[in-house]
């Protein structure tokens, strides 16, 4: 009797719902902390990259104009299923990150998506205002999404950073582009997989694999992107791709130097950074 | 019948207290500027109004170390409610000199003196009071218990509002604990060293604000000072991207409140008669020279030729000239270099093809004037749409269907405001809904408040100024 051979799987992109290879028809090799060869992901090209965004912008419409209370359920669906895969989890952020804390690590970012679904009906509520402006008028302020958030994911922590930045993004009504961990990427893939068999619409999360510091640059200066999130950028890049955005005047989340501390309890500072605040008036009278 | 006049209504330009020389305002001290001084006019007459002293660059090092020393010792330390007291003086002081501010602002900057009189200074004095009433209650903004402030803010403003925009940026950075530098305009200087007049009166400790007149330049050394913490920049989209660029990895904090290019949307059942004055207003308040300014007027194809009719008819009796005269509706462009701007891109919309109506009314042989102009068949192609154009020309495009009206009027990088005319409910929140723009006036247009939040999306820039969201500006949160 042979050992059974086990089914390797392909690692595709994720772009508009859909899970194609990349354009440039490269992959590179992803190994685990030890180095043992792990699987072969796709590497994104300036292509790719531009059809995530287009792909975002398309999405953007319906995932902003839908229902708080929709997205809320929408996101909270998602850790249905994370809860589901939660097994997968643990072992692909175990290889990937060489830790023993993989089960702490999945618990967290399946809390922390559900912490997330639950402030989709709340963002107006506290981030709004009725303005008692001196004169006959009424004056609202409504938080809206900014648009399309490109987010370059925290190199390190492969599941809990990832979702530490993009559920912030898509519970404002966002949609993004991701460009998840260089070295650390399958979990990423993993949870498109998740995301696409949710009830997230295609287009709302896009996820490129491959050099983050390749494809950022395409990112910074889109003009279709409308905030960069700049946490898992390489250091050395990080003043290009500010400069970059500039030319669009792009809302920016820095991120400090290092990685943070995704164990801590979030705020409400992420999806604040990629909120617009709109404000209405209608005169009062008879 | 009788032709009725109006009979000249000049306001006294001696209530102004203008002084040959103005000097920098430094360390709580008016001292005089390393700089090249600069002489500030009248733009309704091109008369010399007063020499000033500008920062050279080691004026500007002088004025953060101060700001930065009244920080750590005084300023950021000191319990909020005592922060408040100050701030509410500053309030009272320029409720107390208003006539003053109001002729010396018309007289520097161009503007009528019934606008500076009845919209800038009581705004200004409007966001002291508003702000005051902050420092001790931040914990209740919604930042967390005890949000702090950043330390030193740079700030830069334009010329359009020269005090109101001081008092924009200096409330609110006082308020949540930082001290100030800024840089006012180098066209319009005066007001904003009256206000430093003020501070001086409310016993403001030295070093809390500091006003550095200068040109663009003076504004970069402030801006790139490694002991500038918080960077505020009100101007054009143009500078702010280069402000944006050259701040890029010094993780400085940064709010923008940059052009915009709004559409004012005009649907068929609209109150035409409200709609014609929210329209004048609109575009021709301040010559335009409002970065929110509705200069793309979107009219229902149904109604256009009886609202540009009517639209014609009431632009014609705008009265044009003298800034003090208490009748006059559009003062004096603010400088030669904006009035040629103007002239170009009006220029530029005659030969793209668009047809010009320009207001018969008389315009004086002296000083910087332009007349309300209105151009028609504008396609969105062309500069007079595109364009910030920052003067009284107003473009005129049309639609069919409110789908069409939206697309259209979020055709452009810009997004600071939209102007919706329609006496339907459900029509006016629908299309507020979907404007990609920072403040949506319905029925109504150009309405500032301290409590009401401002400021742009896409390329009109990024962050809030006033109310609770604007506060955020200026914490570390």
């Amino acid at each position: 009797m042979s050992d059974r051979i086990s089914v390797a799987k392909t690692y595709k992109l994720y772009i508009g719902g859909a899970f194609p290879r990349s354009e440039s028809g490269r992959s590179y090799p992803v190994t685990d902390s030890r180095g043992g060869f792990l699987a072969n992901a796709a590497q994104g090209s300036r292509k790719d990259a531009r059809d995530a965004v287009g792909a975002a912008r398309k999405a953007f419409p319906g995932w902003s104009g839908a229902t708080a209370y929709n997205r809320g359920q929408v996101l909270y669906r998602v850790a249905e299923l994370l809860e589901g895969r939660r097994e997968q989890f643990v072992a692909e952020v175990a290889a990937s990150e060489g830790t023993k804390r993989g089960e702490a690590l999945v618990d967290a970012a399946i809390d922390r998506w559900v912490w997330y679904a639950g402030w989709t009906d709340k963002i107006a509520s506290v981030f709004g205002a009725s303005n008692p402006v001196a004169g006959p008028y009424f004056s609202f302020s409504v938080p809206e999404p900014t648009g399309v958030v490109a987010v370059l994911a925290p190199q390190t922590s492969s599941l809990l950073g990832l979702v530490s930045v993009v559920a912030p993004v898509i519970a404002a009504g966002n949609t993004c582009v991701v460009v998840a961990s260089q070295d650390r990427p399958l979990p990423a893939i993993t949870l498109s997989e998740v995301l696409a068999t949710s009830d997230v619409p295609g287009g709302v999360v896009n996820v490129l694999t491959g050099r983050t510091a390749e494809i950022a640059p395409w990112l910074a200066a889109h003009a279709d992107v409308n905030a960069l999130d700049l946490t898992g950028a390489p250091d050395a890049i990080k003043a290009d791709l500010e400069r970059a955005a500039a030319g669009t005047v792009k809302r920016l989340v820095r991120g400090g130097r290092g990685e943070p501390d995704w164990s801590r309890e979030p705020d409400v500072s992420r999806m604040r950074a990629v909120l617009e605040t709109k404000t209405v008036w209608h005169p009062m009278g008879v | 019948m009788s032709n009725w006049e109006y009979a000249p209504a000049p306001e006294s330009r001696d209530i102004a207290n203008l002084k040959p020389a103005y000097r920098m305002f430094v360390d709580g001290k008016f001292v005089e500027g390393s700089g090249e001084p600069l002489k500030t006019v009248n733009p309704a007459t091109e008369e010399v109004l007063a020499e000033v002293s500008t920062a050279s660059k080691a004026d500007v090092d002088t004025a953060v170390k101060a700001a930065r020393r009244a920080y750590d010792r005084v300023w950021g330390r000191m319990p909020g409610a005592e922060r408040a007291k100050y701030i509410f003086r500053i309030a009272r002081l320029v409720q107390e000199r208003s006539r003053e501010l109001a002729v010396l602002e018309s007289l520097d900057n161009g503007k009528p003196i019934k606008e500076s009189r009845d919209v800038d200074v009581p705004t200004a004095a409007a966001h002291f009071f508003y702000h005051a009433g902050w420092a001790d209650k931040l914990g209740y903004a919604g930042f967390g218990p005890d949000p702090r402030p950043l330390g030193v803010a740079g700030q830069v403003i334009p010329w359009n509002f020269p005090l109101l925009m001081a008092s924009w940026k200096i409330a609110p950075a006082l308020a949540c604990g930082n001290t100030v530098v800024l840089k006012p305009a180098e066209t319009t200087p005066l007001t904003a060293l009256v206000l430093a007049e003020i501070c001086q009166q409310a016993e403001l400790p030295p070093g809390v604000v500091n006003i550095l007149p200068g040109a663009g330049d003076v504004g970069s050394e402030l801006v790139n000072h490694a002991g500038v913490d918080k960077v505020a920049f009100t101007g054009s989209t143009e500078v702010g991207k280069l402000i944006q660029r050259s701040l890029a990895g010094s993780g400085k904090k940064m709010t923008m409140e940059l052009g915009g290019k709004a559409a004012n949307i005009v649907f068929d059942d609209a109150p035409l008669d409200q709609a014609v004055e929210g329209i004048v207003n609109g575009i021709f308040f301040n010559q335009g020279h409002v970065c929110c300014a509705g200069s793309r007027l979107l009219v229902q194809e149904s109604i256009a030729d009886e609202l540009l009719e009517k639209l014609r008819t009431r632009v014609a009796t705008l009265r044009v000239g003298d800034s003090l005269d208490k009748n006059t509706d559009v003062g004096a462009i603010n400088s030669r270099a904006q009035l040629e701007k103007i002239q170009e891109l009006a220029a530029a919309g005659e030969a793209e093809g668009a047809q010009r109506w320009t207001s018969p009314v008389p315009v004086p042989d002296k000083g910087f004037f332009f007349a309300p102009t209105v151009f028609s068949d504008v396609q969105q192609s062309m500069r007079i749409a595109r364009e910030e154009i920052f003067g009284p020309v107003l473009s005129v495009l049309t639609f069919r269907t409110p789908d069409e009206a939206v697309a259209k009027a979020n055709n452009t990088p810009y997004g600071l405001s939209a102007g919706i005319w329609t006496e339907k409910g459900s029509r006016i929140l629908w299309a507020a809904q979907r404007m990609r723009a920072g403040v949506v006036w319905a029925n109504t247009f150009n309405r500032f408040d301290p409590t009401a939040p401002f400021g742009g999306y896409q390329e009109s820039g990024f962050g809030r100024e006033g109310g609770r969201a604007g506060l955020e500006a200026y914490l570390d949160v």
